[in-house]
């Protein structure tokens, strides 16, 4: 099996690699659970060595397509008719398979210690598999069938994985989060249909070259129903509720799957926007973002100040975090409509914050897990004065700190200045609120450090910290802090092609039919 | 011309939503879900629908207009995922009917 070849085939294999490494989970999982956590680790590292292959060469040669059940892989309109089922794997797509895969190896490592005293590993590991599977084509997908039911496998996978306590509180979110993804999903199905009705297509691309010389009121109303669908996904405020709760009743190791799948949520909503409904689009929907990602900063950072649960206060500022993206993206969206040449700018700072959003996330989440780990405590009046027991959860928890509310030298703080920066132009109060927010979170985590790490020394039993998930927080750790101090680096490298291959639309039309 | 298939699919879709929002049972929750996915497989099969159109079977197939296939193949996927998410909900339904010996809401709220 050659590079060419593994590159040829990346887009599918991709998919397929986590998907059969997850229904082989359990097979493994008979003969003991050293031998499936391998099988597991190599299928994981194959997988991402593949995404990385495929970003490499899509930096280098440009957008990839793959056309499924094709003699030759670019063959995506047999007989002129863009029919098959395409997959397409170009900056911005790549970027987030990277993120996407990185997340669950990552997980998995960490879970490796983490589960490895609990019960039902291997159905745990075959639904993280399966999230993997499904967030790897939720990047890649290239049309809008496949994107519901790679939407809906997410949806299943992580509501199984919420409910993996199976106490009350963790059924119970699960049932929330069922509820909202299921009916976000039919709506996202609803709007596919009136885009079917009226172009007899479901290729994205095709869909978008037809858009571009007609557009109507049906696309307005396909698109609404996408937004809205794509929104409840992903946890913005008027539907924040189940995200507090998903988040605080999953295992850690799962939280950070699931914040990586509302992340990709919203990465679905700005690639159709952007790439399909620019005709259409206006600025009411970037206002709609502006508005809705300011009242999500505001409800996240409020709601959190109460919360007594570790987990649960880091789920109100996740829902916080979303708002600066919807932010920094909706200006772009205004920017776009109104032609005033920022809009690169704002979009770059909202790329650029959802990665960084995933690496801060994760680790603060990772630390709230190790905690809970080493003491079986997560309530903050319970804790007090860890730091004198555990210097490096102590050191971990600072980088994150500084790294969610956006301080410098971390990589939250460069994007952050970007969204500022670029949200001033359109109405300087929404920047004032931003900074606000930020400096309320900064507040907050403070606070749950004063008092979780300070203070007289902890007496109760701390457990050692396993090595599989210190080298996690580590490795997150360092991308947050490399991030953080040379961010035109990463500007450079993979958030700038990124945002113009979201940017460039006919590139990306030309590129697939 | 508004056709009566288009009648049926709102009506359902608003049927569903509001036992999603306003009913208070878990069971009733599950069947709202259950009937926007029924609104929304019966818009997809009514897109592809044609006036006395037959199955699209080519093989011996009359010179006669046919329904779209797109569509039945998307409904027929859709009702599988359907069912898996209405198995999942129930599930979830009946274990939590262990715990709370309700199917309530309004008896029970453990997260807040």
């Amino acid at each position: 099996m050659s590079v060419e070849f593994l590159i040829e085939h990346s887009p599918a294999l991709a998919i397929a690699l986590p998907l059969v490494a997850a229904f082989a989970a359990p097979l493994f999982g008979k003969l003991g659970s050293f031998l499936r956590n391998l099988w597991v680790l190599l299928m994981l590292a194959f997988t991402e060595l593949v995404v990385l292959l495929m970003g490499q060469d899509v930096l280098a040669n440009g957008a990839r397509v793959y056309a499924l059940g094709a003699s030759v892989p670019s063959l995506t309109s047999p007989f002129g008719f863009p029919i098959r089922i395409v997959l397409v794997a170009d900056a911005m797509s790549a970027l987030f398979a990277v993120t996407a895969v990185s997340i669950a190896l990552l997980a998995f490592i960490y879970s490796w210690k983490y589960m490895s005293d609990k019960g039902g590993v291997d159905k745990f590991y075959t639904l993280l598999l399966l999230l993997t599977a499904a967030m790897a084509g939720l990047c890649l997908t290239g049309d809008f069938f496949t994107l519901f039911v790679f939407l809906e496998v997410s949806s299943i996978a992580s509501a199984g994985l919420v409910a993996y306590n199976r106490s009350g509180k963790s059924l119970e979110a699960a049932f929330k989060y069922t509820v909202v993804s299921a009916v976000g999903a039919l709506f996202l199905l609803f709007g596919v249909g009136i885009l079917y009705g009226k172009y007899h297509l479901l290729n994205m691309a095709a869909i978008a070259a037809e858009m571009a010389i007609s557009s109507s009121f049906l696309d307005v109303a396909a698109l609404s129903m996408l937004a809205s669908a794509l929104l409840l996904k992903s946890g913005a405020f008027p539907v924040h509720m189940w995200k507090p709760d998903a988040y605080q009743q999953a295992p850690v190791n799962v939280t950070i799957m699931l914040v990586t799948t509302a992340l990709l949520s919203l990465y679905v909503l700005f690639r159709i926007c952007f790439t399909i409904f620019v005709p259409v689009m206006g600025s009411t929907l970037g206002w709609l973002a502006v508005v809705l990602g300011a009242a999500s900063i505001f409800v996240g950072v409020t709601m959190a100040l109460p919360q007594k649960n570790l987990r649960r206060l880091i789920g109100y500022a996740a829902v916080a975090e979303v708002g600066y993206i919807l932010m920094g993206v909706g200006t772009s969206m205004v920017s776009i409509s109104r032609m005033d040449g920022f809009a690169v700018q704002a979009l770059s700072g909202g790329v650029f914050h959802m990665i960084n959003d995933v690496l801060d996330m994760s680790l603060i989440f990772l630390v709230a897990g190790g905690i809970l780990y080493v003491t079986k405590k997560q309530d903050i009046t319970e804790l007090s004065g860890l730091g004198h027991r555990s210097g490096f959860l102590t050191v971990m928890f600072a980088i994150a700190l500084l790294a969610i509310s956006g301080m410098p030298p971390m990589n939250g703080f460069a994007s952050k200045l970007l969204i500022y920066e670029s949200v001033y132009f359109l109405n300087p109060m929404l920047a004032i609120i931003g900074i606000a927010g930020s400096m309320m979170m900064l507040a907050l985590f403070v606070k749950i450090f004063a008092s979780v790490f300070l203070g007289a020394p902890y007496r109760g039993i701390v457990a050692p910290l396993p090595l599989s998930m210190a080298f996690v927080m580590c490795v997150l750790a360092f991308f947050i802090i490399v991030f953080g101090l040379f961010p035109n680096v990463a500007l450079d490298l993979i958030v700038t092609p990124a945002v113009q291959a979201l940017l460039g639309k006919a590139a990306y039309i030309g590129g697939v039919i | 011309m508004i056709s009566i298939h288009f009648v049926a699919v709102a009506l359902l879709i608003s049927l569903g939503i509001y036992a999603v929002v306003f009913r208070r049972n878990l069971i009733k929750i599950v069947m709202g879900i259950s009937v926007i996915g029924s609104g929304v497989n019966l818009f997809l099969v009514s897109l592809g629908y044609r006036e006395g159109g037959i199955a699209p079977i080519f093989t011996n197939a009359p010179q006669t207009a046919m329904v779209l296939p797109v569509p039945q193949a998307l409904t027929l996927t859709s009702i599988v995922i359907g069912l898996a998410v209405t198995a999942l909900m129930l599930s979830f339904t009946i274990m939590l009917y262990g715990h709370w010996k309700s199917l309530d809401t309004r008896k029970r709220r453990l997260l807040e």
